[in-house]
Formats: structure tokens, sequence, C-alpha cells
């Protein structure tokens, strides 16, 4: 594969046109994840390929009460994560075996807003211990930590008693849009378009400045805190679908170890296919609110790199419902820009015009 | 394992199988894909359920209910496969005029004896049968406990000849009507009144389990140490047994119970056992004073009128101890049968404990296992190593059971001062499994052998290179010897090559077990079937159903070729034990005639032309025996098996729906309560096993259950189990920031209605609290926990994932739940059970140092507990006052059994 000068001689028929744009005169099919969440069990497994392959440090051994999450969520330091959620809601035609049971009102509500306000805390502790938070622009005072809750579950009456449960499981990742605003703000073209069309840091160009951060509309990519010593600290850091494997013709390492093929690598072409076939079985099987989410060229970030299954709101599992690429309006404001300027230079220039006279 | 994935409904209980075992669960999760119903049978919401159709909670301990209320519904509604049942079981067979049910003998079996808590099994034979000597009697119960053990592999000897049946089913003798009278009281009700499940939950489970069975379809059940840590943990699996038997699912694609093991080669850790009373090849270790030569050992596996393969005892023997002797080994002596050591009593785990308190025991290995975290009653585990003399630790990790002499909780409560300790313990790095040649051996009994990726840093070293180099120490230190007790060790053939830090070639090994010919003209060559054994010391082998690993020269186990390349059964990958056959019992396929049950289902069949059985797998029958073949009166050995005995290692031929020898506690199972239970048994008057081995000691009190006073006081039950992000007692997980990360702390979780009852708080502390201690952990509060009806009240349950440990340096460190269980033992296997007991739990954290025994004894006081306190194996009669020994006097030992007035 080369890089070419010019973007004249573009061939889509491979589909990969994030790569030629980028200027990849040869590349192979775009690569991507195609996340199934509906045959995932949780096991994490992902998230220890991920951090095993890459060298990615330990980051923090806190119980979140987030169920069985205790990562929290995507950042410089996980670039897999695995959300739990439960539900007091029907799983298709899964039967949870509570009729008939001696039980009372659920107690999801209460617990996960307990567990929210704990992952909250623990994102504010790790960046004081950084001494990052002035910096962030969060207050740097002490904050309660959110855990013990001092409402009791089932106090609140949280209407009726239960009858449905269910649990989901996603592992979640970076997205690598088709419109990828990380790599649009980059200064230093640390952040690249590979030529299998996914979006790559390169540690030793980044300089720390962070503007990736919040252009990111999912939150994904950070800058890594760390301890003296820790790996590639102040750096931007996120999920690279393992460049290195790519290159040597071998699925990334989550896709690998995942022992359930909830997580699926390959072409995204087939794996938009897959994802369809997939979506329709399961709501033949009843489950009526599975979706897809980031399969689609026309959404917001012009379709994902890596898409889900999803079978609840996008919110439920924290991500965006309808995310939009935060640069996309970048080009109308420099020309909204350039227009205000030319605006004031000829205001500017009538005043001394006027004032002639 | 694989075979899973050929299922139509598959039954997942006492297991948690996609957390456990994750990597299996990929062959669930394609019969899901393939339009099965996967039924999740657990006190538990888990990772499991999640993915499954239905999830069934159930009271931890109450499966036998469960179980035996389908048996109910099956021969009730008539849902059994008749066809099969009729031929391939002991359905027809007559037993003998005096058994007595529990029924009929208010909730033991006939032969029960009350001074001893042990069976006399006589009367649970077949008829014709002569009379056995007791299982179990006086003064030698405590060796004949392991009796039960050594039988496991395969029954105790069974003279076939003068079986009799009734083809009609209708003989109020015959099997099949003492079953169908034994579970006609476990009615949909009653599994409700045991277990807490819905009538109408339990019977959709029996109609998804019986329309998935029979010939065009195929239900599997898949169990683990949720159902193996009880005081009737054999006989939970002997329930499942039934009804894969009596629904035909036994010996066919997709059926069958899947044994998931703990670890990878914990199956091969029974095959080549570290048990105590297990020689390699499941031939039991003999025994003193029973076992005095070669011949009266083998009389005692096998009688040569029996049916099948165990027959063949004497060459298995033989060769073994050809591998242990090499030359030293000859006709003359025996085949140095005398070498053996001779097994004197229980040598299980727990006794060995209790015997290192009673300072009898000097020295302990630890090789891979971590008691101080990872047993029943992690107190007594830490109390006992410290009246050890020597202790050597092999592990990856400074694990707490090699540090608990400085910073166990007992050095906290002060029963433990460091400078009184005399205990010198040795550690010894362990190399990891990717830095050592090896099999490992997995559930379904298929070697699969790992390279060596990297080289092991610093001084780690494999376990065989320390056994190996230890036995090379010890025999040039007896080099000299002249005394006949080191002939054993000195004539061992230890002789395998080594590299050049002196790891043994595990390849060398491996070929030894797989044995070898020593004369004739294959001399030197290896085996490729253990019938190829002989018991006159021409042959040597290691364990006789691994023969055929190494067949050709080739080491099978270390065969991948992938599944795409072959057929549906994969016979390439790998290699199972034994002959390389995937599915046991597999003649079981093809109905009498030979012919395949159907089309869908067809495995293995009859080829008539070719005057052989041939199929998909290696048929596990004699391969040229026609269907129709019947020997005559008296054959023994495999030409005693009939065309239609599939069950080849039976005395019988038979499927055993009703167990005539071999078990200790039942030739049924019936449904006890654990041995620490909040709830009256609803099925009879005994209350819990009325066999189960219990030890009262003032350091291994037991809870009261109901209907014993102050149950009330430890009113909950309580579960143990795995979490998938680490492994055991924490030795592989807990030294790892990748994993302890994803659990870092020790929790329990609970309902939202026991979180308001008792005021506990999501992510605070609560105090979990036993006879044994009080431990602390994190409370989580899930709609995953969820409270039953039973009995009339209501159960609330508390989940305990067992990692965590105090002490070490580990990343991640807290209680450890194994610390609230006591001993008691199953009697067949003498396994603890520590998957149910009850408790108590309050909000906020416990009390430390002295605190937390006073607190403790606190509870004793209330409860009024003594050493009896849950411990009469018979439950007494309702007012009858029992006279006890005073207390004072039995600390340290069994107090004598008092009279049952019954």
């Amino acid at each position: 594969m080369s890089l070419t000068t010019g973007r004249g001689e573009r061939d889509y028929a491979d589909g990969n046109y994030v790569a030629i744009d980028a200027g990849w005169s040869d590349a192979p099919p775009r690569k991507g994840f195609f996340t199934d969440t509906s045959v995932c069990i949780g096991c994490k497994a992902c998230e220890v390929a991920c951090k095993e392959w890459n060298g990615v440090p330990e980051d923090g051994l806190n119980l979140l009460g987030s169920s069985y999450d205790n990562t929290g969520a995507l950042g410089a330091s996980t670039w897999r994560h695995v959300a739990f959620i439960e539900q007091a809601r029907p799983m298709g035609r899964q039967d949870a075996g509570l009729a008939g049971l001696p039980v009372g009102p659920t107690a999801t509500g209460s617990v996960n807003q307990v567990a929210a306000n704990q992952v909250a805390a623990n994102q504010v502790a790790a960046q004081m211990v950084a001494g990052e938070v002035s910096q962030l622009g969060t207050s740097t005072r002490a904050v309660e930590l959110g855990m013990p809750s001092f409402e009791l579950p089932g106090v609140r009456a949280e209407a009726g008693d239960r009858t449905d449960f269910r649990w989901l499981m996603s592992s979640d990742v970076c997205k690598h849009c088709t419109e990828a605003a990380c790599l649009d703000v980059c200064p230093t073209g640390s952040l690249f378009r590979t030529e299998f069309g996914t979006v790559v840091v390169q540690d030793d160009i980044c300089n720390g400045c962070g503007y990736c951060v919040p252009a990111c509309p999912f939150g994904v990519i950070d800058r890594r805190i760390g301890e003296q010593g820790t790996k590639n600290v102040g750096i931007a850091q996120k999920c690279t679908l393992c460049y290195d494997r790519l290159g040597s013709g071998q699925t990334p390492a989550c896709a690998q170890a995942c022992p359930t093929e909830s997580i699926q690598f390959g072409d995204v072409e087939e794996l938009r296919e897959r994802a369809a076939t997939r979506l329709a079985a399961l709501q033949a099987a009843g489950v009526s609110q599975a979706r897809l989410y980031g399969e689609d060229p026309e959404d917001g970030i012009g379709g994902a790199g890596a898409m889900f299954l999803l079978l609840d709101e996008p919110e439920v599992y924290g991500l965006p419902p309808d995310p939009v690429v935060t640069t996309r309006h970048l080009a109308e404001m420099w020309h909204m820009a350039v227009a205000a300027a030319g605006t004031l230079l000829v205001g500017a220039a009538m005043s001394f015009i006027r004032g002639r006279r | 394992m694989q075979d899973l994935q050929n299922s139509d409904c598959i039954v997942i209980q006492g297991s948690n199988m996609a957390e456990c075992h994750p990597v299996g669960f990929q062959w669930v999760m394609q019969a899901k894909a393939r339009g099965a119903t996967i039924i999740h049978v657990d006190p538990r919401f888990t990772r499991t359920t999640a993915v499954a159709d239905m999830h069934v909670p159930l009271r931890a301990g109450s499966d036998i209910a469960f179980l035996g209320g389908i048996v109910n519904y099956i021969l009730s509604n008539e849902k059994y496969f008749r066809d099969y049942v009729l031929a391939y079981t002991n359905a027809a067979t007559m037993l003998r005029e005096d058994f007595r049910d529990v029924d009929e003998v208010d909730g033991v079996f006939s032969g029960y004896d009350p001074e001893t808590g042990t069976y006399d099994t006589s009367t649970w034979n077949y008829q014709g049968m002569p009379a056995q000597e007791s299982a179990a009697s006086g003064e030698e119960s405590r060796s004949e406990r392991a009796a039960g053990h050594e039988m496991g592999g395969h029954g105790a000897s069974l003279e076939h000849g003068r079986v009799r049946r009734d083809e009609t089913l209708t003989d109020p003798r015959c099997v099949f009507q003492v079953l169908k009278r034994h579970y006609a009281r476990y009615t949909p009700e009653m599994v409700q009144e045991a277990c807490g499940v819905p009538p109408e939950q339990f019977l959709k489970v029996c109609e998804a389990v019986t329309a998935n069975s029979g010939r065009d379809r195929t239900t599997a059940w898949v169990y683990s140490v949720g159902w193996t840590h009880h005081s009737v943990g054999v006989q939970y699996i002997r329930g499942a047994a039934i009804i894969q038997l009596l629904l035909g699912n036994i010996g066919r694609p997709g059926g069958g119970i899947m044994a998931l093991r703990g670890h990878a080669s914990i199956q091969g850790s029974t095959d080549i056992p570290t048990l105590f009373n297990l020689l390699p090849g499941y031939l039991p270790m003999p025994k003193v004073g029973e076992h005095g030569d070669l011949r009266h050992y083998l009389a005692t596996i096998s009688s040569p009128d029996q049916k099948g393969f165990w027959t063949e005892a004497d060459s298995y023997t033989v060769s073994l101890l050809k591998s242990f002797w090499g030359d030293a080994a000859t006709a003359d002596n025996d085949y140095c049968f005398d070498y053996l050591p001779r097994l004197t009593g229980d040598h299980g785990t727990y006794q060995t404990v209790m015997d290192m308190l009673e300072d009898t025991v000097e020295g302990y290995f630890l090789l891979g296992q971590n008691p101080a975290v990872g047993s029943a009653h992690g107190k007594m585990q830490r109390l006992a190593m410290a009246h050890l003399k020597w202790l050597v630790i092999k592990d990856l990790n400074m694990i707490e059971s090699a540090s608990f002499w400085k910073d166990s909780p007992e050095i906290d409560t002060g029963e433990l001062v460091t400078k009184d300790i005399g205990t010198e313990v040795f550690f010894f790095p362990a190399a990891s499994h990717v830095e050592k040649d090896g099999t490992f051996t997995q559930t379904q009994r298929m070697l699969q052998w790992h390279h060596k990726a990297v080289e092991p840093p610093g001084d780690c070293r494999s376990d065989l290179h320390f056994f190996f180099q230890l036995g090379r120490k010890l025999r040039e230190r007896l080099a000299r010897s002249t005394l006949d007790r080191d002939r054993p060790l000195l004539d061992l053939t230890w002789d395998y090559p080594v590299d050049d830090k002196g790891e043994p070639s595990a390849d060398a090994i491996l070929r030894e077990i797989n044995g070898f010919h020593l004369s004739g003209e294959k001399a030197g060559q290896p085996m490729s079937s253990f019938t190829e054994m002989k018991a006159d010391g021409s042959t040597s082998g290691g364990c006789w159903i691994y023969t055929g690993v190494y067949a050709d020269g080739v080491n099978q186990s270390a065969r991948r070729k992938p599944g795409r390349e072959q057929s549906w059964v994969a016979p390439e990958w790998g290699w199972a034990w034994p002959a390389n056959r995937r599915t046991l019992y597999n003649r079981a396929s093809a109905d009498p005639d030979g012919k395949p049950w159907s089309e869908r289902k067809a495995y293995v069949w009859w080829d008539e032309p070719a005057g052989r059985w041939t199929g998909h797998d290696v048929p596990d029958f004699p391969v040229d025996t026609a269907p129709s073949y019947r020997p005559p009166q008296g054959t023994g050995g495999p030409k005693g098996l009939a065309g239609d005995d599939p069950f080849i290692m039976q005395g019988d031929g038979k499927g055993w729906l009703y167990a005539p020898t071999g078990l200790l506690d039942g030739p049924l199972p019936a449904h006890y309560e654990p041995h620490e239970s909040p709830v009256d048994n609803p099925f009879y008057r005994q209350q819990a096993n009325p066999t189960r081995q219990v030890f009262r000691r003032k350091d291994n009190l037991s809870n009261p259950s109901a209907p014993e006073a102050h149950w009330e006081v430890f009113p909950f039950v309580f579960t143990t189990y795995r979490l998938t992000e680490h492994h055991t007692a924490g030795g592989m997980s807990r030294w790892l920031p990748y994993l302890s990360e994803l659990q870092p702390e020790f929790f329990c979780e609970v309902s939202p209605e026991l979180a308001a009852e008792r005021g506990l708080q999501h992510g605070g502390w609560a105090t979990v609290v036993t006879a044994r201690t009080a431990i602390e952990a994190r409370v989580l509060v899930t709609d995953r926990m969820v409270p039953l009806r039973v009995g009339g009240k209501t159960v609330h349950q508390i989940g305990l994932p067992y990692h965590w440990g105090v002490g070490g340096n580990a990343l991640v460190t807290g209680d450890s739940a194994n610390d609230l269980f006591g001993v008691t033992l199953d009697p067949n296997v003498h396994i603890q059970e520590s998957k149910v007991a009850s408790c108590d739990i309050r909000s906020g954290r416990r009390p430390t140092g002295p605190a937390l025994l006073e607190y403790v004894k606190d509870y004793h006081r209330r409860a009024g507990i003594t050493i009896y306190t849950g411990n009469d194996q018979r439950t007494p009669m309702p007012g009858v006052r029992l006279t006890r020994p005073e207390q004072d006097g039995a600390e340290g030992e069994t107090g004598p059994r008092q009279g049952d007035p019954s």
C-alpha cells in the first residue's frame, strides 16, 4: 500500500472509500467490528485480551456497584468496556421466573443511581490524583463518593412488584467513525486514517494537546492519567482495532478472545449484512426492541466501522442516541467566520472611505 | 462438550456455565442459535441465565426434590421412552423382597444402623444376588467409608447371571414400580414446598424436557460443583441419571449428563489421581487387612462372572505395576503388589486436616491449591497448618496458605501467634502452563497437548520437575539402603530424559502412561488400545484408560485439525479416553436391533453386511457383537455382554435407574435437607442425609437447623460460587492487575427484599455470620436475587463469591466466604457441603481482633450451640430428649452415638 499525494484517482469498488479518501491508493476492504450484544455473556475476555495485547495499564481497583461492571467507561486505559445493565423489563420471550414469587418492587432504579454516582466520583477522584481537575475546569474540592446510598432500595415505591427482569451486557469500543472528529481536529497528524479505514493514534507524534477529547461524540478517546512511569501518560489513547495485528493478517485481540462470537471482526460491508440478518432473526424471535447502532452510512458520523446490535435504546448502554460528528459544521463555521471577517473588513474599509469624506 | 450443540434442550442446573466455563459455553450458544431451549435452574440470575430462555430460581440444596418431581412427572404422564427403558435400563430387574423404601422406614432405607449412621446395603440388591457384607459397620466404619469412592468408577462387582426381570414392568418388586412408588410423593406442589418453585414454572420445565426427548430429539443436563459440593451430592447426579435414562438421553448425540469440571485438568487429576483412595484408571487403592495379595485385590474389583470390561482388571493392574516397577515386578513377587501402600482409613483432605490438629501429620505438600481460602472452614485449615513441622508450597504466587503464619485472620484475633508457630514453610515458584509442555485432560475426558511457549522465569519450574527431582534426591539418599521398606522407592522406573534445566520430558511420561509391549515381536512398541494389555507381565501401561493416546507412536493429544476439515464429531482434535471415543455408551444411540432411533439422531449403528458396529464415533461396544447376540448363561467379561447391553462397564450391562450396589447413602435419591437449613424437610421426618459424615468438635460447630430449637438465629440461606473474572481461591487472578481490576472486592448479593428487611445498603457493608465465624462484604442489592416461598415461609438467599482471602501479598484481598462453612461431608466421596448453609446477615462491618471471637460466641449463646447441634445423623423423634455426655469432655473428639428411639 502506498499513499498518493493527490485524490484524483479514487476507486470506490472495494468500498473502502474512507481509506482512499485519506490517500491510500490500494487499500484493502474496510475492516471493523460487529458487536452482537444479544450473545454477549459478559465474560470481559475482550477487556483483558485488549489490555494484554496493547500493554494498556490497569486503571483502578474500585468496586463501582454498577452490577458486574467495575470498569466504568471507555478511556485512555480502557479500550474495551463491557457494560452490565440490570432492568426490570422483559427480554423477548425469555422467562425470568418471577411469576408467583414473593417479590416486591425492583431495586434497579435506586441501585443504578448509586452506581452512576460512583462511576462519576471515581473519574473525578482519578483526575484529582493526576492534578488535572482544575485544568479540565472541574471542581478541585473533595467530592462525595456516592457510596453508600442512604436510600434503601425498595423504600421508594417503584411501581409495584417486579414481574420482569433482564440483564443486558455489551462490549463497547471506539466506533472508528467514517467521519471522525478526533482525526479532523488533531493538529499534529498523530491521529490518522489507516489503510483498513480505521482511526489510530501514533503515540510518538501525539503532543497531548487534548483537542480530540471533546471532539469525540462518544467520549471514547482520552488522555492517559497515571503516575510517573506509566506508559504514555498525557498521550491521547484509544482502540487501534489492533492495527499491528491487522497488518499481519490477524484478528484483533478482543474478537479473537470472544468465546461466543459476540464480537465479530471482518469487512465492514459484510458485517453490515450479518448485522441485518441477525436483527431480523432476533425480531422474529420476539425481541422487538433489538436494533442496530452505527451501521447506517447516512447517520451523523457517516456510519461506524464498529457497529452494534443493541437490545434497548442506546442511552441505556451509555451511547449517544444520535451521534453527530462534532466537526460537521466546521466548514460552514469557517465560511461564516470568513464572511463575518469579510463583513468587518468591508465595514472597516467603508468607515475609512467614509472618514475620508 | 461440543456435542451440546446437537441438543434440542439444555438444562443447566448446579452450574453457572457461562461464567465458570465461558469457552465451553460457546456450544450452548450454538445450540441456542440452532433453536434449542436453554433452561437455567439456579438460586441466582447469573450471566448464564442472561442468555437462557428460562430461569427457574430454586432454593439452594433442594435439587433432589426438583429432579424427583420431574421423574414423577415422566412416570405418571407416561412420558418415558419405553423401548429404551425396557431394553437398556434395569427398569425390569426384580429387587429383593426385604428392600424397604424411605416411605416405609420413616425417612431412611432398609439397613440403616443409627449407632454408626451407616447402611447395611445388602437388602438393596437385585433378587437372586448373594447376600453381601455390610458396606460399613462398627469398628471398621472409618476405613470402610472410603469404599464408596473406590467403587465410584464402576460400581461394585455384580454377578449378572441370576438377575431376574419382569418385561411387563408391572411386578411391584421390579425397579420400575419401586421407582414409581418412591417418587409418587414428588408432586408439583411438593416441589414448591421444598424448592420454592411455583408449579406452573416447574411444569414448564417438565414439558420442555419431555417434548425434547425421544427418538428424534435429545435433551442434555449440565452440572458442576453446584451439585457436587453437598452432603447428598452423589445423589443429585443420580437424580439426573434417572431422568436421562427414562427419557432415553444417554449415549446419544445431544444427550447425556455433562459434568463440568472446575479446572483445566481436574478431570486428569481423577483419571491419574491425586485422590488418596484411587490408583490410575479408577483402580481402587488396596486396603489393609483386605487386600493381602493381588489375587484378593482383583477379586474385589470384579467378579469373573460379571459382564463388561472390568473383568479385565487383572491386565490393567499388572500393566500398571509393570509401569511403576519395571523389571522388578515379576509374576513371582505378585508384580510388586506389596509395594503399594495400604489404606488404613479415610485420608481425604478434611480428615488429614483434622489429623494435623492432632499432630499426627508432620508435613504437607500444596501444589496448585490454596486451602486457606479455597477449602471449607478456612480457620480449621489455617490452624491445622500451624501444627505442621514443614509445609511445601509450590505456586505461581505467595498465596495465603504460604503466609498464614504472619497475616491470617487468626493472627488478628490472637488465635495464632507468629512466634509460637513452628512450621517451616518452603516456597517453590511454579512454571505456568505456557512455560511447560504437557497435557490438559478437560471436562469431556479429552487430552489436549500444550507446548511450552516461553521459558519459565528465574527459579520457576514445572511440577513434573519438582517431583522428578524430589524422587531422584530421595533415591540418592537411600541408594545404599538394604531395608525392604525402601525397595518400592529404589525399584521405581525413574529414568526420564531431562533437558539442560533438569526438566523431565513430558512427552516421555505420556508414552509411559500410554504403555507399550515389553516382550514378543512388538516389544518396545506403544500399545494402541487397552485391549492389548496382558496380565502376564508382557505389557506396561501407566493408566489403562489412556492407552491409545500414543497409538502408532504418535502423540494423538497434539492433534489440532480444524473442525471444518473433519466430521462433525471432530475425532481428530486432541484425543479422548477411552479409545478416542467422544460419547460413552453410544451403543444406546441405536435401537435394540442396531438401527438408529431416528435419522436425525443417528450416531452409531450395526452394519449388518459387514457384521460390525460403525458410525460417526468409535463404537462403545465389542465391535463384532451383533445386536441379536445373547451370551450363554454364566459367560463373564466382554463376551458376557448381550447385543443389547449398552452399558458395558456395569455388571449387568444396563443403565441403572436404581443402584443396587456402590452407593453408601441409598439406592435412589431422596430429598434430604442440607446439613444446615432453616427449612423442615417436607418429605420425611429425617431432616438431612442420615449417613453424612459429621464431626462433633468444638472447632467445627454447626448452626441449628429446623426443626431444632433456635434455627431462627440463622434464618437465611447462602451459597458460594465463582465469577468469570477470578480463578477459584485467587492464586491465578488476584495477583494479576487485569483481572483484579474487573472484580476488585468481595461482595455479597442480596435481593431488594432482604436489603429492606435487614437495612442493607447498596455499596455499603454487611456482616455474614455462622457458627464458625463472621465475615464482611460489600453489598450488591440486585433484582437477580429473589426471595422464595418455601414451607409457608419466605426464604432469603445470599450469594457469596469465594475468591478473596485475608493476608498474602495479592493486589486485592478480602474476607473469605469459605470461612463460613464447617466440615460436613458426603459419605460416598468425602466432599464437603460448601454450596449451601444457613447464616445471619447484618448491616455494617464486623468487629476486628479478639472482639470478633466474642461476637461469634454471642451467636453460640443465643442459638444454644454445642458440638451436638445439627450433628444428629438420624433426626430425633419430636419431643425426645437425648442424653449427652458432658460437652467439655468431648473436645476434639467424635462424641459417642446416641440411640435412636425409633
